[in-house]
């Protein structure tokens, strides 16, 4: 179940003064996948915060799958809009994988027999099921990065918004989960300064800075695109062919 | 203050001790302290009795005497005031091997001793059979205000992250010739200590919103509660049970 | 000091664990009201760095360490109503999971830890602060007052525990020197610790300290000033019966007649004075008792000048 997601015009400033995003445009269609890209301090992370209500647009609109974010439907957009952010540490916060992963649907109303059933299939769905009763910390990287996304499925979002979901992640770990993250039915957003991953996983791309969108396009047409790309104090890695894959 | 990592206070078992759920077992320790505590000083031969219960607890669950002596090192400090008692303390004096004893102070000295490590041994026992999540539940279901115990899962569970930062830290200053020994040196550490708050503030925003995220609202949920079998219930309360009754018969005795 | 089972009989610690009862409470409803959602994991995380600070060791004395209590230093940063939580979760957990305080003695050692330290911390952070203008140094330099004095309040209260509830065996006025002076030395330590941590995030993030938030350019939320002077009032009042109670203790008048045969006597004067002396003399409790009084009427002049200045500071313009 995918659906799709539309800002218009967000325009937002943190408390000191600094302007993040000034009136950005963006129309991601049901089931598309999509990366963002863009310079640190760009406002990609602050972007992705409205999109489930965080940050209420002060200036703008953020609409999901026909429905506009507002103080009435911002608890239901959270469960239709699936959060994994940077650091997994922030998001398993529970003593137990197993708990953590039932958090989503607990406080959306989901109990019993259901709840279990939920948490099986998201671990399930990230191939860390045998790992549902053990502490968050004793896990691996890579492993903790799989629960965080299983945390989000369980509560079966419609769009998963990912920050940065390869970094630091070992070669390994960072084929598992694009494994996983392929074979997911969702809208997704994953910003990232990981361009590879993002030509593997998303047909379009879209470049941020200075708090407004500047490029929006094919992934593998922008990474072509040397120019556009050190614009935005963005390069391919050492030895990457575009042709070549 | 030890304050080893989580895992060293936990011995993993399947004994019947480490069986019994958390609730139970919390009420026991609680109980069986509140009973060593009301036990009057003079009757030495109730102490022995619960020791011996403590001992047998130990056997059962399968921890291992070394680990208890060794945790019982957090006694040290009190140890030495309850040293020092008799040699300090008030009149009537005795002598013994030449050295001017206060009987006020010996008797002093000896329910420290005597009671404080039972209570040391006690939860020694608690942290070596139950782990920490089944504890806190455990403090949940007795009714202790759920955002107390809910606060106390959050502090566990970022304990080793927040320490890890902080051995990083350190590792980072000694590679730049840093090793503090006198007092004065601590200060640069304690500065340390400033960007260590901000880190912790700064993660705790950034849970929150992780929380929200998953559509928190300000109470936490709650997962089912298994009910209380009474035969785990009569286990549990063997030990202070046993304690109860002895600190009943002493203070009978006692007069 | 995290006070073992054993120490203090049952039923002051049970009364120490209704009173307690109660500070948590109300502590924790405030501590809500002000946090509202975050107050979960904010509580948490801070718990967690009190616990890791909680580590940090340094020598007071060659030979002896102390560790710090971080109860001030919390209360500066978060306020003291969310301090009082985190410091109590702390101790909490000390005493189930790490046998580090006796779980009968819960009760008195969150009364000294975790509402003592950080109340009187609290308070102590704004009567110092109140007579100055709102500055850096204003609130670093309270911030060491209210430390290092927050933990030889503590200490004094536990001594005071100890006569109403303690195995007994010692002199008291004795053992409130002994504890007093040594928390002393450990309250400095504290201060100079308080100071360089509240000195840090002042600098990077002063927005995170809630003692000095009617610093920061946004202002903050205001701190309260009414409650602050009636419980200067009061505590003044205590004092000053205090003396007057010590006072007029007839044999520290007897006392003071000695004192110039006193400095006369051969026999180590210097020994005389420690505490692992002799006890059987009556005339060194006396002595002690003229040295608690001496020093609580100096603390009640300074209160009564404080308060005098910070007065007359309110009334001038800003």
């Amino acid at each position: 179940m995918s659906a799709s997601i539309s800002v218009t015009d967000l325009t937002f400033s943190y408390p000191g003064g600094h302007k993040a995003l000034d009136g950005v445009n963006l129309h991601i269609g049901a089931g598309e996948q999509v990366a963002m890209f863009g310079p640190n301090g760009a406002g990609k992370t602050t972007f992705a915060l409205h999109l489930n209500g965080i940050h209420m647009p002060p200036v703008g609109a953020v609409v999901v799958g026909g429905t506009p974010l507002d103080d009435n439907s911002v608890m239901d957009i959270r469960r239709r809009v699936g959060m994994v952010f940077q650091d997994p540490d922030d998001q398993l916060f529970m003593p137990t994988v197993r708990q953590d992963v039932a958090f989503g649907p607990a406080n959306f109303g989901i109990t019993g027999d259901e709840l279990d059933e939920r948490v099986r299939d998201a671990l399930a769905a990230v191939e860390m099921g045998h790992a549902i009763d053990r502490a968050p910390h004793h896990l691996s990287l890579g492993e903790r990065r799989r629960v965080a996304v299983a945390t989000v499925l369980a509560s079966k979002p419609e769009i998963l918004v990912l920050d940065e979901p390869s970094s630091n992640l070992d070669p390994a770990s960072r084929r598992e989960l694009a494994t996983i993250l392929k074979s997911l039915d969702v809208t997704m957003l994953m910003v990232t300064h990981d361009l590879p991953y993002a030509l593997e996983l998303c047909e379009r791309a879209v470049i941020i800075d200075a708090g407004k969108v500047v490029a929006d396009g094919g992934t593998r047409e922008l990474l072509g695109d040397p120019d556009m790309l050190a614009l935005h104090r963005l390069e391919l890695p050492y030895g990457f062919d575009l042709k070549s894959v | 203050m030890s304050g080893g990592h989580a895992h060293a206070l936990h011995i993993h078992g399947h004994s019947v001790v480490h069986r019994l759920p958390g609730h139970l077992k919390v009420a026991a320790l609680v109980l069986f302290v509140a009973a060593v505590v009301a036990t009057p000083a003079r009757a030495v031969w109730a102490f022995g009795l619960d020791a011996a219960v403590l001992g047998l607890v130990a056997g059962l669950a399968g921890v291992p005497a070394r680990f208890i002596a060794r945790r019982m090192l957090v006694e040290v400090p009190f140890l030495a005031f309850a040293v020092l008692l008799p040699l300090v303390g008030e009149g009537p004096f005795f002598e013994f091997g030449g050295v001017r004893l206060s009987e006020a102070g010996l008797l002093a000295a000896w329910t420290i001793l005597a009671k404080g490590s039972c209570g040391v041994v006690a939860s020694i026992l608690l942290a070596a059979t139950t782990e920490i999540p089944d504890i806190l539940a455990g403090l949940n279901r007795l009714r202790v205000p759920k955002a107390i115990v809910a606060i106390a899962g959050f502090m566990v569970r970022y304990l080793e992250v927040i320490s890890g930062e902080v051995a990083r830290m350190r590792v980072a200053m000694a590679a730049r010739g840093y090793e503090p020994k006198s007092f004065w040196q601590v200060r640069a550490l304690a500065t340390s200590a400033g960007a260590l708050f901000i880190r912790s503030y700064e993660r705790g925003e950034r849970v929150y919103m992780a929380m929200v995220s998953r559509g928190y609202a300000g109470t936490m949920p709650t997962f089912g509660e298994t009910p209380t079998m009474t035969t785990d219930v009569v286990r549990a309360l063997t030990l202070p049970g046993l304690a109860i009754i002895t600190a009943a018969v002493a203070l009978v005795v006692s007069g | 000091m995290h006070i073992p089972d054993g120490f203090i009989n049952g039923t002051t610690s049970l009364g120490a664990v209704v009173i307690a009862a109660g500070g948590v409470g109300g502590a924790l409803r405030r501590s809500a009201t002000r946090l509202k959602d975050r107050q979960i994991p904010l509580a948490g995380l801070v718990a967690a760095f009190v616990f890791v600070l909680q580590m940090l060791n340094f020598p007071v004395l060659p030979g002896m360490s102390g560790h710090l209590l971080g109860g001030a230093l919390a209360a500066i940063l978060m306020g003291p109503s969310v301090a009082v939580v985190v410091v109590s979760v702390v101790i909490i957990l000390q005493a189930m999971l790490f046998a580090d305080g006796g779980v009968s003695a819960l009760g008195l050692n969150l009364i000294n830890m975790a509402v003592v330290t950080t109340l009187s911390g609290w308070i102590m952070f704004r009567l110092v602060r109140a007579p100055f203008r709102p500055s850096r140094r204003a609130v670093l330099g309270a911030s060491f007052v209210a430390a290092t004095l927050s933990v030889v309040v503590s200490a004094v209260l536990f001594v005071v525990e100890y006569a109403i509830g303690g195995v007994g065996g010692v002199n008291l006025l004795n053992v409130l020197l002994l504890m007093a002076g040594s928390h002393l030395l450990i309250g400095i330590g504290e201060g100079f610790i308080t100071v360089a941590v509240v000195g840090a995030v002042l600098q990077a993030r002063p927005d995170l300290v809630f003692g000095a938030s009617d610093l920061a350019a946004e202002g903050g939320p205001r701190l309260p000033m009414k409650r602050f002077w009636i419980l200067a009032g009061v505590a003044g009042a205590v004092l000053v019966s205090l003396t007057v109670f010590a006072s007029s203790n007839p044999d520290g008048l007897q006392w003071v007649a000695e004192q110039t045969g006193f400095a006369q006597t051969a026999q180590g004067s210097l020994t005389a004075t420690s505490p692992l002396s002799n006890y059987g003399t009556s005339g060194l409790s006396d002595a002690a008792g003229r040295i608690v009084a001496a020093l609580v009427g100096i603390v009640v002049t300074f209160l009564l000048g404080w308060g005098t200045l910070a007065i007359l500071r309110r009334r001038s313009p800003a």
